[in-house]
């Protein structure tokens, strides 16, 4: 980012990101209540989800897993930890507390890489309780400001969270998104969450400053909420960002606040402050002990992660010698274990990265027998399907199950013999002499046409490059 | 000297949604100033060979399966809220609204 006005300095962004992502759980963190997603208001309730007096907490195991597991693919270190009381007011929190982690949180430091390869440190990740969803009616069309009232369901009101809280160390919109896709994707490998940003189960704010390019001080920065998507994130930090150099150029600071992303203006808005941090009063929750994951149920933990995104990126790579970003894409579409798959049967690993880049978009082809996949970058590879047929008996393959062999024959992509295929040279020759001679006076672009009147003449089965290569052959021979 | 003020008293209880009469305020700045200067009393004490500990209860790891249990019927918790719409609780305004 370079300065419009000063012609001196160039800016650099500083960025962190704090995400909440709801747990995979059957019930809520603290109570039996479920924890399901779009049931009728107010169904899934207990006392504990209403904070009605005499009811008590009780940590769901299942929770603590998850943020361990999470915790371990994020190289954390898991700690002792400690729950506390955070406390304001606000109807969609009954309790007027929240019971979360404060100090000393269930995961500590660690990082994530993004698949270009850079890693993003992680500051912290702690378990705590969502609230409950808030619908403002009447006067400002939905927004808290100017309603005449709120309606509240507490469904959502104790369900499992954990907030995982980067290091200020990503310096783009795109590499904010690339982190934040990352983390989706180790989220749904390990079934940690559901990590569905349009249902709020994976919920995104971006810490954002500016800074001299080249300098590591760290400058006032701001908190933006309300982004709903991927690409909400990148389109609010990069608004955030050009705002704060504006003010510096104009010899005016940034203010530290909570900003709010209009997504149809394309702008952030200043908040009007709950409170101040400081004014939380967290103390420890008295009514829950010391969590203490003992190293043997950590350790479990650990062995029963899967391959996450980075090992399977790092072993296709292995397995093929394709470039990082196409891995990172195969990898992202879900298609490496077939890729894998394939060339540990033999496939030759370019044709089966081109095969996954390009020609396996549809559903199921993730579950495209590896084996048979082979078969067919072989049957292609010898020469006995052109690459467009091998195109459409894998979407047969995928569409139906059946073998490639059989595929070809039911479509009657029979390898065309070199002999059958000269013969019909021979008849694209003398149906178009002047072509001809202007090929063998070095034209090679209207080869076309002798492709072209082979490809008519065997509905489009014949081999373009062996066509080719028997017209060159003849050009050679006639000098 | 104390060991809070009544300033303070007021700001914890403006936190707390207290509203407080000034006699009240004094009360308490004598009552919280009393319960502070015992906390003082503990931290002048050398307890560098104690463990800290983050509950008087010595137990830890108290958890239960994720297993589903009953819940509330709405109805009957609605009927018990001031104000109900919609099957939701029906709250003023949340912004604008000093404490």
């Amino acid at each position: 980012m370079s300065s419009p006005r000063d012609g001196g300095t160039d800016w650099e962004m500083v960025i962190g990101l704090e995400v909440h992502v709801e747990l995979h759980t059957r019930t809520k963190m603290f109570s039996s209540a479920p924890n399901n997603f779009g049931d009728e208001p107010n169904t899934n309730i207990t006392p504990t989800c209403l904070g009605l007096p005499g009811s008590l907490p009780v940590l769901n195991e299942r929770a603590v897993e998850l943020a361990i597991t999470m915790g371990l693919a994020l190289n954390s270190e898991i700690a002792p930890s400690v729950f506390h009381r955070k406390n304001y007011f606000y109807p969609d929190m009954p309790k007027d507390f929240q019971i979360s982690q404060y100090d000393q949180p269930i995961c500590v430091g660690g990082w994530l890489e993004l698949p270009q390869g850079k890693r993003i440190g992680i500051e912290r990740a702690h378990l705590e309780e969502d609230t409950g969803k808030s619908t403002h009616v009447g006067g400002g069309g939905g927004r808290i400001h100017g309603s005449d009232y709120s309606l509240v369901d507490y469904n959502r009101a104790g369900v499992p969270l954990l907030e995982i809280v980067s290091r200020p160390h990503m310096n783009s919109p795109d590499e904010a998104r690339a982190y934040a896709e990352e983390l989706r994707a180790i989220l749904l490998a390990t079934g940690v969450s559901d990590a569905r940003m349009e249902e709020g189960s994976m919920r995104v704010d971006a810490n954002v400053s500016v800074r001299p390019a080249g300098t590591d001080e760290l400058r006032t920065r701001c908190e933006i909420k309300n982004l709903n998507s991927f690409r909400s994130l990148g389109r609010a930090i990069a608004y955030e960002a050009q705002r704060h150099i504006d003010l510096y150029e104009h010899g005016e600071e940034p203010t530290q606040e909570t900003r709010h992303w209009a997504e149809d203006e394309g702008r952030t808005h200043t908040l009007r402050s709950k409170e101040e941090a400081n004014d939380y009063r967290y103390f420890p929750e008295p009514d829950l002990v010391l969590l203490n994951p003992s190293r043997e149920w950590v350790e479990d933990l650990r062995a029963r992660l899967p391959e996450l995104p980075a090992q399977r990126r790092a072993a296709l790579r292995e397995a093929t010698g394709g470039e990082a970003a196409d891995v990172a894409a195969i990898v992202a579409r879900g298609l490496d274990r077939l890729v894998r798959g394939a060339v540990a049967a033999g496939a030759d690993p370019g044709r089966a990265l081109t095969h996954a880049g390009h020609n396996l978009s549809m559903d199921g082809a993730a579950d495209l027998d590896p084996a048979a996949f082979a078969a067919l970058i072989g049957m292609e590879k010898a020469g006995d399907l052109t690459a467009t047929q091998a195109k459409t008996v894998l979407a047969e393959m995928v569409d139906t199950g059946e073998s490639p062999e059989d595929i070809a024959a039911r479509l009657g992509f029979e390898a065309m013999d070199t002999s059958a295929l000269e013969e019909m040279v021979e008849r694209a020759v003398a149906a178009n002499d002047a072509a001809w001679q202007k090929f063998c006076a070095g034209e090679d672009k209207v080869q076309g046409v002798f492709v072209g009147f082979v490809m008519k003449e065997t509905r489009g089965q014949a081999d373009g490059k062996a066509v080719s290569a028997i017209l060159r052959a003849r050009r050679e021979a006639s000098r | 000297m104390t060991a809070i003020t009544p300033e303070e008293v007021e700001h914890v209880a403006v936190l707390a949604r207290l509203r407080l009469s000034p006699e009240e305020v004094a009360h308490f700045t004598g009552h919280l100033g009393a319960i502070l200067e015992h906390a003082a009393d503990v931290e002048a004490l050398d307890l560098a060979d104690v463990p800290p500990t983050s509950h008087p209860v010595h137990l830890e790891n108290v958890m239960r399966p994720d297993r589903v249990g009953p819940t509330l019927d709405r109805d009957e918790v609605l009927a018990e809220a001031p104000a109900a719409q919609e099957n939701r609780f029906r709250v003023p305004p949340i912004l604008g609204v000093e404490p």
